[in-house]
């Protein structure tokens, strides 16, 4: 196996990396051998006078380091070890006595970015697939091939700590912009343009690299007392927004800091053994299990031998509200669909125009696309009153309001209007697919596709198929939520599917822990401590209350008083309280900002604040009855794997990642605990927290969810 | 019955954009995003899918010079592929009309299956030019390499010279206005006041009918603002129900004020709007499995000097068409004359009449003109044409003739039939 392929010309050696059999190039040991056995040889070889780097792959540069390595790490040492070697290679790239340029096209992450910033010149091409970035924070690690050294050496630490701390990739043109690229270039010149800098440099030219930022640049950079204030003010922020529960970026920037004052070696040091301590630790194998599980969802269709999806190129949406103007402004933006909207009436189908609208207008004002890609997309989105259009639509989603009735009209209706192949989705959040089909035409065409609010941002999609849908329309409406840019998970047809599922009986302890007398913001305050992004009040407010109240209800119904809703939320909703869509709710909101609990609350629910329930106690309830119903749920194979169930509690509401999900969770907890536990708050508050089949079976036999 | 030569071309469907009085509900609207408005909402009443298209023709008489192929822009859409070639021309006021013309010689020819052809005008945003003076020293301030050569062209400009040209509607080769002209016309032709007056009456009440039993609307995409709370256009706003002969006649007469008849009551008004026509072979029609509302028989141009009776040339035209089409004008079941004056309808119907024809005005323009729906130029013919094809196969009528007088003395007629 060669990776890298030579030929000299002209005294400039081109070093091109295409590892075979693999569609992107990521940098593996063996890589890592062959990089160093080659620029060894160039060394010696009188002939080359300059070196100039490329990727053979036809869209990607190098997409980072292979990770599996990472997986089979067992020690710190090890770990160690394994950046450590890889330093020494980039080290003696760095000092490499020959100028040695890189030529990036295509995705440029991590480990390959390291590489390059190795490199004495960088060239990248304007094409918007060519992206630079340190995401080694997000799998729970750091960059430690010298990412943390030679970024702020060349950018500043300011705009160094911004791209490392977030694990975030920028554009080529902002990466010119910030002096991480000698140069943004035009895809087809980029070789010539490479060849002709390392000629430059074999002679003896040296760029000028000037930093922008200006006097205050200079003095928050170049000063030892602003690099103080700037790494105070980034530690802080990053406690404020990992609290305590993620290492990684604090260790990123101990790393950053530590070489800033003691020179690169040492700062090199401080990142391989940073990198030892966090690569076997417990929250980055979380997360590389989750990028694993992600990544294979991508390619998984939910079902058995699933037939190819058909091609979407005009997405029909009934329902102008805010759920279906966000799928349509998604679908445009994402999957660049062709989208005709239709509601009752022209005003409602203007409004939803405009808030789709809205959607891709955010794009451009975040410089994700041009004002004439902005003008070509607005040009795909329509409306009307009438069902016009229609008969070319491929898929048509339904996002009327939740209502049997209505939802059944409305299938028939579009059943009338489109095209016998056409695919029908339903985006309900509690109805049961099957009952939506069952007056259908074609219930064969028929499928649930549940989106989460606001549609836009939300990153995940159930997708349900009844038990009379055809594969083909669910490998349709799951190619089609992966166009949108959704995780797409694939769940059987029972009420609450899965995320809301396992979210009801979350809601409803909330509830009862408030009617108990627990202050507001202490339950919310306690949930996010323990990684959620917002706690389950502010969540409720969020969602809406009288949506909440509804879906709830819904479960309730099927799944009886195990599931029986807290009189809280109901309460609230006759006082007229929605949550933060009408400015009421278990918040006080003034002028679109949440300030605090509503003091009121308290009286309206005939509640004495009282502390309630010890905080101990509060995050046991709230996390058991989550696992607890996750383990039921998953029992009824409402998700086929667990890896399906925790992925979806991640994106769907937020669970805390570096948990891995509730059930690599419960999995951590172990049944036996989670099943004594459970019988105990049984004892002392009620049968709801009674421990499902499942756990009481994993605890007898002890097994687990995963092997 | 087959055209002269060649294949039969179908009139599939039509649509347009409410038409709206200059400076109103459009304001904020180019005509770009009207023309692609239109366009685009007539592939989805149709069902058909852009990559079926072959051509896109459009009709404008003032182009904006940011976009001056509006129909490149239309084939542009997502919508279409990117392949479809597109042009703009221009025939006056008779634009809408000539695209919907050549369109339908391309399939004929049998050099495409399927075109998109329309019109459009936007006359809330016509371009303001620079005066030439100005627009000298703006180019040679342009090409200089100092700041001395750059100020010294502005130096020579007087104050007149900053006063910004907008395109008047006068004839270039005789610097008469489309008023002045249509004044003159009223006096040769002996049209009263009065006579006048009560076409533009008739023109309003029945364009009012037409919209109220909804044969109109039916015509109508609506048009959504660019704000979400500004109420959605779905009508034309310049037809007036409350208007009488009595307060038509206290109107003062605009380009004489002595011995004038011409008032803003009986005149089209300045308005933006689009309108769009689906052509294809009959053949093809067939092929896609589509119902045409009617076929283009004929159609013909005629020309007088502009420095006689501007509007007068349809009285030329029309013959030419009905005898291509080999027809005689009394089989004609309904016609659509395009009113930019009340006083230019007489005249042309006193020329019809001068042909010995006999006028049954029942049969003319019975859903107003526009005098009462507005006249953008560039989009007139494609709402003529429509709306002809529509009332032609509502009312079973088998032979329809469109009747348009433009800009430089020439006048455009087109036959169209049904089965």
């Amino acid at each position: 196996m060669t990776a890298l392929a030579l030929e000299i010309t002209d005294g400039v050696a081109v070093v091109t990396l295409d590892v075979p059999g693999a569609s992107v190039n990521t940098i593996s040991r063996a890589v890592r051998d062959e990089c160093a056995a080659c620029f060894e040889r160039l060394a010696q070889d009188r002939s080359v006078r300059a070196v100039a780097f490329l990727s053979g792959k036809r869209d990607g540069f190098i997409a980072g380091a292979n990770i599996e390595e990472f997986v089979a790490l067992t020690s710190a040492p090890e770990a160690e070890q394994l950046v450590t070697s890889a330093q020494q290679l980039l080290e003696r790239i760095a000092r490499f006595p020959k100028p040695v340029v890189v030529g990036i096209h295509g995705a440029c992450l991590g480990g390959g970015l390291e590489f390059a910033l190795a490199c004495h010149y960088r060239v990248v091409t304007d094409h918007p697939k060519t992206q630079l970035g340190l995401p080694e924070v997000q799998l729970g690690l750091l960059p430690a091939v010298g990412g943390c050294q030679r970024l702020p050496r060349l950018i500043g630490v300011r705009a160094a700590l911004d791209i490392i701390l977030a694990g975030r990739s920028e554009r080529a043109a902002k990466a010119w912009r910030l002096g991480i690229a000698d140069e943004l270039v035009p895809v087809p010149i980029l070789r010539d343009v490479v060849l002709a800098a390392a000629g430059r440099l074999a002679g003896g030219w040296r760029p000028e690299r000037r930093r922008p930022g200006g006097v205050l640049g200079l003095l928050l950079d170049r000063t030892p007392l602003g690099c103080r204030v700037v790494f105070e003010l980034a530690r802080r922020r990053v406690r404020a927004t990992t609290h305590g529960n993620y290492p990684a970026p604090l260790a990123a920037l101990e790393a950053v800091e530590y070489g800033q004052r003691h020179g690169v070696a040492s700062g090199l040091k401080r990142e391989a053994e940073l990198f030892g301590q966090l690569a076997v630790g417990d929250v980055s194998r979380k997360l590389v299990q989750i990028f694993f599980a992600t990544t294979a969802l991508k390619k998984d269709y939910g079902i058995p031998t699933a037939p190819a999806p058909l091609e979407v190129r005009r997405l029909g949406v009934v329902g102008a509200g805010f759920m279906g103007a966000g799928i349509a402004g998604t679908a445009v933006v994402q999957a660049q669909v062709d989208v005709r909207l239709k509601d009752a009436d022209l005003p409602r189908v203007a409004r939803g125009l405009a808030a789709a609208r809205a959607v891709v207008n955010e794009r451009l004002a975040r410089r994700r696309i041009t004002r004439y890609e902005h003008a070509r997309l607005v040009a795909s989105l329509s409306g009307s009153d009438h069902y016009t259009g229609f008969g070319r639509a491929d898929l048509v989603i339904e996002a009327v309001f939740e209502d049997l009735g209505l939802k059944q009209q409305v299938v028939g209706e579009i059943e009338a209007v489109t095209s016998p192949s056409a695919v029908v989705a339903t985006n309900t959040s509690s109805i049961p697919i099957a009952s939506i089909a069952s007056r259908a035409g074609r219930p064969d065409r028929i499928v649930g596709m549940h989106f989460f609010s606001p549609v836009a941002r939300m990153p995940l999609l159930e997708v349900i198929p009844s038990e009379t849908t055809a594969p083909e329309v669910v490998s349709t409406a799951v190619a089609f939520g992966r166009r949108m840019g959704k995780t797409v998970v694939v769940v059987r047809d029972r009420p609450g599917f899965w995320v809301n599922r396992i979210l009801a009986p979350y809601m409803n302890e909330a509830g009862y822990l408030v009617l108990e007398g627990a202050a507001i913001e202490e339950i919310d305050h306690l949930m996010v401590a323990w990684g959620f992004p917002v706690g389950p009040i502010t969540l409720l407010d969020e969602v809406g209350l009288d949506v909440a109240e509804k879906a709830c209800g819904v479960l309730y119904a099927a799944f009886g008083e195990r599931l029986a809703p807290s009189p809280a939320v109901p309460r609230l909703v006759n006082d007229g309280r929605f949550g933060r869509k009408n400015q009421r709710g278990f918040y006080r909101y003034a002028g679109g900002k949440k300030r605090g609990a509503d003091p009121t609350v308290g009286e309206l629910l005939g509640v004495q604040p009282n502390g309630g329930a010890h905080a101990a106690t509060v995050l046991q309830r709230l996390v058991l009855v989550i696992l607890n119903e996750a383990a039921r749920a998953f029992g009824e194979g409402i998700v086929r794997q667990p890896r399906d169930g925790d992925i979806a509690a991640l994106y769907g509401f937020g669970f805390p990642a570096f948990r891995g999900g509730p059930l690599r969770h419960a999995d951590d907890l172990g049944a036996a605990r989670l099943v004594s536990e459970l019988e105990r708050l049984t004892e002392r508050h009620g049968p709801r927290f009674a421990p499902c089949d499942v756990l009481v079976e994993q605890a007898r036999s002890g097994t687990k969810f995963y092997n | 019955m087959p055209g002269a030569q060649g294949r039969r071309v179908a009139v599939i469907a039509g649509c347009r954009t409410p038409f709206c009085r200059a400076g109103t509900l459009l304001r904020s609207a180019r005509a770009v995003d009207l023309a692609r408005h239109v366009a685009r909402e007539l592939l989805e009443r149709t069902n058909l899918d852009g990559r079926a298209v072959d051509e896109v023709v459009f009709g404008q008489v003032i182009p904006s010079p940011l976009v001056a192929n509006v129909a490149r822009e239309v084939s542009l859409l997502p919508q279409f592929p990117r392949d479809i070639p597109a042009y703009s021309l221009s025939r006056a006021c008779a634009s809408g009309a000539q695209a919907i013309a050549a369109a339908a010689d391309q399939i004929t020819l049998g050099h495409t299956n399927v075109a998109i052809a329309g019109g459009v005008e936007s006359l809330s945003d016509i371009p303001v030019l620079a005066s030439r003076p100005l627009a000298d020293a703006l180019v040679s301030a342009s090409k200089a390499k100092s700041l001395k050569q750059r100020t010294l062209p502005f130096t020579r400009l007087r104050p007149r010279d900053l006063v910004p040209v907008s395109p008047a509607i006068a004839e270039p080769s005789t610097g008469e206005t489309m008023g002045q002209s249509a004044e003159k016309m009223a006096k040769e032709n002996r049209i009263s006041r009065i006579a006048q007056d009560e076409w533009a009456l008739r023109s309003h009440t029945l364009a009012a009918r037409g919209t109220d039993d909804g044969r109109l609307v039916a015509e109508i995409v609506p048009w959504f603002p660019e704000r979400p709370d500004a109420p959605v256009v779905t009508a034309d706003n310049g037809i007036r129900r409350d208007t009488s002969l009595e307060q038509m006649k206290r109107l003062p007469p605009v380009f004489d004020r002595r011995y004038g008849s011409i008032t803003a009551a009986n005149s089209s008004p300045l308005t933006d709007g689009a309108s769009a026509v689906l052509l294809m072979g009959e053949d093809t029609a067939r092929t896609l499995g589509y119902e045409p509302l009617a076929f283009i028989r004929s159609y013909a141009v005629a020309a007088v000097d502009p420095g006689w009776q501007l509007l007068q040339a349809p009285v030329w035209a029309v013959p030419k068409a009905l005898e291509r089409a080999r027809v005689a004008w009394s089989d004609l079941g309904l016609i659509e004359i395009h009113e930019a004056f009340a006083a230019q309808v007489l005249s042309n119907l006193q020329g019809f009449a001068g042909h010995g024809w006999t006028l049954n005005e029942d049969l003319i323009n019975v859903m107003g003109g526009s005098i009462a729906i507005g006249h953008p130029f560039g989009a007139t013919g494609g709402r003529l044409v429509t709306t002809l094809a529509h009332e032609m196969q509502r009312r079973g009528v088998a032979l329809g003739l469109v009747s348009i007088c433009a800009q430089g003395g020439m006048g455009f007629a087109m036959v169209l039939e049904r089965a």
